[in-house]
């Protein structure tokens, strides 16, 4: 979706500003969401792209106003009442009121470690990649209204192929319920003119990762 | 939902924040339907707090400077080189290094959200995840770079890495100067982790801190 979460490029958000000496967590709150979403995405109800999608359906006023924790927390919330594992009558009392429903794994703390780890995201394919290293390609101009990973910046762009990563789970299918739907991945090398036009720092080149429905031959 | 207010009450009063109390009935409530156990949780802020951030990262390019049979292999894959370290679980697939060069600084960004090398540089620090960051690496490093403090040569190639995928990015930064002869721990002290993000550099000799 064309979301305020694609950010690649924009002006006006003012300068970066590294904090010395950051805490993991400024507030005890904040570990307590991500342990929360961390413990809940081990059940593998949903995936990493469900729940990429369901913070970019934020309303961008409220994207932009919520700090990185605060997304999280309203994100499982958002997935536990989705999902149907909690109910609004007891987000509104604080408790638990009805007994809970049975989770395909949950997490004990002997297994955090391997939680912890990230898994593969690479299938067996006996495919083979249609572009090689060297290739010229562009990128499509799509603009799905549901979740993508081809950002805005550069969509109908000419680059590169610079490297063939592998057969990766397609996250614009899975983030909705279309399966994995694994598709070859590639990081496409652009000019930094191709991306941004004449005025652009001539000593930069950016890359993205792109499966293979973004791309087509150049 | 503005974070600074929050953090301001929660720096100065007992007043807890909407989100706050938000986050303990969540607790609360998937703690009593069975959900999760409050154990685990502990543990996953245990190791995000202590066990898990860029120290681990940094003896990972300590090693890459001092050993160029590692570093080939670091460059070649990352995943399996780190984790025939040891003194790191294992780390996810499609950790990917990239090198820094006399000719080429790296720098990684997501921009659609905040993919980070959590297992190798911890959380990412909050400027990473913030839209000054994500909207400008792409489209201005040399000005982000300014914002950290750092001058690169105008003839410096800058390569912006966008972890759009699964795969994760570190950059192996440049040795520092006058470093010859020293020991993996001792160079470890050199790496920042923004030198690994590519928004900073190495440490030199007389910057070291420990």
């Amino acid at each position: 979706m064309n979301g305020v979460h694609d950010m690649g490029g924009m002006h006006g958000f003012g300068p970066v500003e590294p904090e010395p000496n950051e805490p993991p967590f400024h507030s005890t709150w904040e570990g307590r969401a991500l342990a929360l979403n961390r413990a809940m995405s081990y059940a593998k109800l949903w995936n990493i792209d469900k729940s990429r999608a369901a913070i970019e359906e934020f309303p961008p006023q409220d994207y932009l106003a919520m700090s990185y924790y605060e997304k999280w927390a309203l994100r499982l919330e958002k997935l536990l009442l989705e999902y149907g594992l909690v109910g609004a009558d007891e987000v509104a009392a604080g408790h638990a009121l009805r007994e809970g429903k049975s989770l395909p794994r949950t997490l004990a703390a002997a297994d955090v470690e391997k939680a912890l780890t990230r898994g593969t995201y690479s299938r067996p394919t006996n495919t083979s990649p249609h572009f090689k290293v060297g290739d010229r390609v562009r990128t499509k101009n799509i603009n799905p209204t549901t979740h993508t990973r081809l950002p805005r910046y550069a969509r109908g762009r000419q680059g590169v192929i610079e490297c063939v990563r592998g057969f990766h789970v397609f996250p614009d299918t899975v983030a909705i319920g279309q399966g994995e739907n694994p598709q070859w991945l590639y990081t496409v090398l652009f000019e930094s003119r191709e991306l941004w036009g004449e005025s652009a720092d001539p000593t930069l080149r950016v890359s993205i990762e792109a499966w293979e429905p973004y791309l087509e031959p150049a | 939902m503005a974070g600074k207010d929050h953090d301001h009450h929660h720096e100065h009063g007992s007043e807890l924040s909407e989100t706050e109390l938000r986050v303990r009935a969540l607790e609360t409530i998937l703690t009593e339907k069975g959900y999760v156990e409050r154990a685990a949780l502990d543990a996953i802020v245990e190791a995000y707090e202590i066990r898990i951030g860029p120290h681990n990262g940094a003896k990972v390019v300590a090693k890459a400077w001092a050993d160029p049979a590692f570093k080939t292999a670091l460059l070649k894959d990352a995943t399996a080189a780190v984790g025939s370290l040891g003194f790191i679980s294992r780390v996810g697939d499609h950790l990917v290094a990239v090198e820094n060069t006399e000719r080429q600084h790296n720098m990684i960004v997501c921009t659609l959200c905040s993919c980070y090398p959590w297992e190798v540089l911890g959380l990412p620090p909050t400027w990473y995840k913030s839209a000054p960051y994500r909207s400008r690496a792409v489209i201005d490093p040399r000005g982000v770079l300014a914002d950290f403090g750092v001058e690169l040569p105008q003839t410096m190639q800058i390569r912006v890495w966008d972890s759009t995928a699964e795969t994760r990015f570190i950059v192996l930064p440049l040795r520092p100067a006058g470093t010859d002869g020293w020991s993996e721990e001792r160079l470890a002290t050199l790496v920042t982790r923004d030198s690994m993000i590519g928004t900073g550099l190495a440490r030199r000799p007389d910057e070291a801190t420990s």
